[in-house]
């Protein structure tokens, strides 16, 4: 226990003002551009121009935003993104899932080699895979296809997925697994019935996780493509020869998800976060 | 007792997944060495590399490159720190707050530039609100060449916005793996808050501190599209330059030396925080 203070004495109320002094400012720093930029985005087009702006929301419209989302190619960059983030999702789970429970139930021969591999194979930059694999790409017709895309986003999730999903299963007791076999299930069995829904919840987050690393990637899906842009690809094309408001349109459109997502998965955000770093 | 079929079960458990690393990860690292190091004719070269030591943008994006990770990597550090320490001191309310500060996790850097763009940009809103607290009559130019260390600094704090939250989270994962046992000792001696800080909390998160520094090195010489967003192409970085070549250039020689440059750099950087801010095991111990 802390040394006992009494509740009510000066030193005490101050640390509390300073305390939450400080977490208001931090909060309202990281929130400041997310509102700013929400405020650009459902202001009218004209509103850009507007000199000085207004920081509330006086003339609230849905004009820039309607004007991005009927700009031609957003509209299907937004079903590429979703999609690419399916197949990653699906793919890196499939994968990698099994993978996972490898590392966290067996000991065998080549296991840390294995884990240190996974975990050297996060660090490579997204350059030195996007840049060749263009070029294999175009050999075998997978260039400018979602499909290319979604691999390296496959490719740049999986070690994360192992990891995680290691982690997961560690945390679904062994004897529940073997408990579940002496009375009478197969192994498969066994895994489906009793340790699958024990790791649901995590496995969930981490396909949320997942979905975040391809929603964002950028720089791998504009080298790969050309005209089946995905949304972030989209934007960085348009960045020089576009309006400020479809700018400020196109980054709001893809914080969105973020927000959602952060808000769904913040149960197991140092698990995921947090803990996958070390 | 264990079946010679039961041994094998890990291996193809993993299988699928050393496969796809094997072609998507392994085989590309190779091909971009060879993109690099090879001309046309298939034989060692490194033309490439005089190439892009002697494109006029090539000194800048070392340079900017390097310059944003000086300045870029401590600020996340300090930022992440104290919001780190304020929510593990679990006062009510602090999951609240701990959404808040993670929210950036999920934003991609190009969409962070974007979001300080519409702060910085010349009618945008931090000239508006010194117009009207009377500091400024006309707008200041943040995203102007004639202003460069002001363009500087906007990719500087855009990019310490977004990544603060991941150095954030790493750190608060490192504080809760203390045992509460040190905070109450260093409590029990009379130590105040400052001094449990640095002489308690700070050498023991030593480990967390240690991985938040290399990820965050290693993805800050990939810094990319938050440039591009504030700066354009009048501040060159090397990610940014592996991209022009690639696709406005069409030349992926030079872009896949650039990868090869960046990735150099990681390894260097890697080795760097292991030989100097080594954590043996035993210091780690509580680990």
């Amino acid at each position: 226990m802390r040394i006992m203070q009494s509740s009510y004495s000066p030193r005490y109320i101050l640390g509390r003002i300073a305390l939450y002094g400080a977490a208001i400012l931090l909060a309202l720093w990281t929130l400041a551009p997310l509102y700013l930029v929400a405020l650009a985005a459902f202001s009218t087009r004209q509103a850009t121009f507007q000199w000085p702006k207004p920081l509330l929301p006086t003339d609230f419209s849905t004009d820039t935003m309607q004007f991005f989302m009927n700009t031609r190619g957003v509209l299907d960059s937004v079903g590429n993104s979703v999609i690419v983030a399916l197949v990653t999702i699906a793919g890196s789970l499939l994968l990698g899932a099994p993978g996972g429970y490898a590392l966290a139930r067996f000991r065998f021969r080549g296991k840390e080699a294995i884990s240190l591999g996974l975990l050297i194979s996060k660090m490579f930059p997204t350059a030195i895979l996007a840049i060749p694999l263009a070029v294999v790409f175009l050999q075998i017709d997978l260039y400018d296809t979602i499909w290319g895309v979604a691999l390296v986003h496959i490719a740049m999730a999986l070690p994360f997925v192992i990891i995680v999903t290691a982690g997961i299963f560690v945390g679904v007791p062994r004897d529940l697994e073997e408990a579940a076999q002496t009375l009478g299930c197969n192994r498969v069995q066994a895994f489906v019935r009793v340790v699958m829904p024990l790791a649901l919840p995590g496995l969930v987050a981490a396909a949320i996780f997942t979905f975040v690393i391809s929603w964002n990637e950028v720089f791998a899906a504009t080298i790969l493509t050309l005209r089946n842009r995905t949304l972030p690809a989209q934007v960085l094309t348009a960045l020089n020869d576009s309006p400020l408001y479809y700018r400020y349109a196109g980054g709001f459109f893809m914080i969105v998800p973020a927000l959602i997502f952060i808000f769904l998965i913040r149960k197991y955000l140092l698990n995921l976060w947090g803990n996958i770093s070390r | 007792m264990r079946s010679k079929l039961e041994s094998l079960l890990p291996y193809s458990l993993l299988a699928p997944t050393l496969l796809f690393v094997t072609l998507l990860i392994v085989i590309p690292i190779f091909q971009a060495f060879l993109l690099a190091f090879q001309s046309a004719d298939g034989s060692f070269t490194l033309a490439h590399f005089q190439k892009m030591a002697a494109d006029t943008s090539f000194g800048d994006a070392l340079k900017f490159t390097f310059l944003l990770l000086i300045f870029i990597v401590p600020l996340q550090v300090v930022l992440a720190l104290m919001m780190a320490l304020l929510i593990h001191t679990r006062f009510k309310g602090h999951t609240f707050f701990l959404y808040i500060y993670a929210i950036p996790l999920a934003i991609s850097d190009l969409a962070a530039g974007i979001a300080w763009l519409a702060i910085f940009t010349e009618r945008g809103y931090l000239n508006s609100i010194l117009n009207q607290l009377g500091i400024l009559e006309k707008p200041f130019l943040f995203l102007s060449y004639q202003n460069l260390p002001a363009m500087f600094g906007t990719i500087v704090i855009a990019e310490s916005w977004r990544a603060t939250a991941i150095v954030m989270t790493i750190l608060l994962a490192g504080l809760q793996l203390i045992p509460r046992d040190y905070f109450e000792a260093a409590d029990v001696f009379g130590a105040n808050t400052l001094k449990r800080t640095l002489f308690v909390v700070l050498p023991l998160l030593r480990p967390s501190l240690q991985n938040a520094l290399i990820i965050r090195t290693i993805f800050a010489f990939q810094t990319f599209s938050v440039v591009f967003a504030l700066a354009g192409r009048v501040i060159p970085v090397m990610a940014g330059e592996s991209y022009n070549w690639y696709v406005t250039n069409r030349n992926p020689g030079v872009a896949a030396a650039y990868a090869v440059l960046i990735l150099i750099f990681t390894v260097a950087a890697t080795w760097f925080y292991f030989k100097f801010l080594k954590t043996s095991a035993a210091e780690a111990g509580y680990d």
